[in-house]
């Protein structure tokens, strides 16, 4: 439930409203990126993040997106189920 | 703030296994509580207590946002999912929560119209595409979660979708942090800071810890070796007899947080009077509702609930593991009448609770031997940082 898994941001898809489109291990879906829009913390194209529930919530760099990552598989079955929630999520 | 990944990390588990034992006070029990879900998950899942000394004692604690939602609140979604007109929106998590009569999964089987959902604004979408229906979001979770309901409830307004509604049950991990102090149940000598909540509120919120109670604080990532090097970061206070907050995760954690997700917070919700946790009880000032502005989104308002305080079954002792004070296989009907599969409480429920934990890891873990444990940890290593 509170698993942030690491995306990268491939394009801005509906920058009013904050959407972008992320690769989350080969799955691309649309997330907000409205917690990430100021300062140091804005994202752009290339950026990896962190998503939960369909929300960036912070910028991580590669390598640390790397090793969540790697980190996340050996969860097995929890990190399963939040990328078959994320395939099934239709973000607008 | 560099780090090191060169190292194999089952070696700087080693390493920093015995820097921690190398700060251990012969004769003294060490407890520290890891306060969030997501850390007890990967503690059981890889072992962590094994590398431990045996002198300390990781003690879970009440950041399972599923597990400290009350009966009574788990019984009013359901009354509000079995309206006729409504579609009640959910994560995952929350459909196999036992409830009074059951759970949203049964009231679903019922005729209820319960749809999972990954994400608020999935739940938006759906009231979009349905104008003629009512579409009611169980919102649930730590601050870590609270921006993603506080952005959608914006979105809805800007663009006046009237169809939807939030049943808030947002809850702050301070007021139960200070509760859990309060407790006299339970002694405890630090904590593991919560990582992905810390990412919204930053480091300050946990200064009181240090500063009223004389505890150390070691805000941490969830990977095994994050837990471990909070561990020693805690214990290294303990030696040197200072209490502060340390950021083990400054790769992922500000020091001042998410100011943006902080103002979406603040704009959309206040701080109710008091709210109901299981296990832990009334705690004033611990929750989240909406603001009146926001009454037309706010589906207490909008549905009579039946509101009713509902206590846990009498074997569950659910509340005992969220405060700490039990072990999982303390609770007499762990493994027997309540798991996974047939859960009476919700620490058996999510796969962030303790009991759930614990039996699909924990007491493997406990088979296998200490090397093998250290050997089976894989993640990259940095070297721990202080803030």
């Amino acid at each position: 439930m509170c698993l942030g898994i690491p995306g990268q941001v491939v394009e801005f898809v509906d920058p009013e409203h904050h959407i972008a489109k992320a690769d989350v291990s080969g799955v691309r879906r649309n997330v907000n990126v409205g917690l990430l829009s100021e300062g140091s913390e804005a994202v752009d194209v290339g950026d990896w993040v962190l998503i939960h529930v369909g929300f960036a919530m912070s910028k991580i760099d590669e390598q640390e997106a790397t090793a969540t990552r790697q980190f996340l598989e050996t969860l097995g079955e929890p990190y399963e189920e939040e990328l078959a929630e994320l395939k099934g999520s239709q973000i607008e | 703030m560099r780090f090191v990944d060169e190292f194999r990390s089952g070696d700087v588990a080693r390493q920093i296994a015995e820097r921690i034992a190398g700060l251990v006070e012969p004769g003294r029990h060490y407890k520290v509580m890891e306060v969030c879900g997501g850390h007890t998950h990967a503690i059981y899942k890889h072992g962590v207590e094994d590398l431990l000394p045996p002198e300390i004692e990781l003690v879970h604690g009440p950041g399972c946002p599923v597990c400290v939602i009350p009966m009574g609140r788990q019984d009013d979604a359901i009354a509000i999912a079995e309206r006729p007109e409504v579609i009640f929106t959910t994560f995952g998590d929350m459909v196999r929560v036992p409830a009074s009569h059951g759970s949203l999964l049964d009231a679903k089987a019922r005729g209820a119209d319960v749809r999972m959902v990954y994400s608020p604004l999935d739940a938006l979408k759906i009231a979009r595409e349905n104008p003629d229906r009512q579409v009611v979001f169980f919102a649930i979770g730590f601050e870590t979660t609270t921006p993603s309901t506080a952005l959608t409830l914006l979105r809805a307004r800007a663009e006046g979708i009237r169809n939807f509604s939030l049943f808030a049950n947002h809850v702050t991990i301070i007021p139960a942090i200070r509760a859990i102090l309060d407790s006299p149940d339970l002694r405890l000598d630090g904590f593991i800071g919560p990582g992905h909540v810390s990412t919204v509120i930053g480091l300050r919120p946990y200064r009181f810890i240090a500063r009223d109670y004389d505890k150390p604080v070691a805000v941490s990532g969830f990977e095994p070796l994050d837990v471990l090097q909070g561990v020693y970061m805690v214990m290294r206070q303990l030696a040197s007899g200072r209490n502060e907050v340390e950021n083990q995760y400054t790769r992922v954690v500000r020091e001042e947080g998410n100011p943006r997700a902080l103002r979406a917070i603040a704009e959309t919700m206040e701080l109710r009077t008091s709210f109901e946790w299981r296990g832990l009880g009334f705690i004033s000032q611990s929750a989240l509702k909406l603001r009146d502005e926001f009454a037309d989104w706010d589906a207490e308002v909008r549905y009579e609930l039946p509101g009713v305080r509902v206590a846990d079954p009498k074997a569950c002792q659910c509340g005992e593991v969220l405060k700490g004070v039990i072990k999982p296989w303390e609770c007499k009907v762990f493994g027997t009448a309540c798991t996974p599969d047939r859960p009476i409480g919700t620490c058996m429920v999510s796969s962030e609770g303790a009991c759930a934990a614990y039996y699909n890891y924990g007491r493997f873990a406990r088979r296998r031997g200490r090397e093998a444990e250290i050997a089976g940890l894989e993640p990259v290593v940095r070297e721990p940082a202080s803030a």
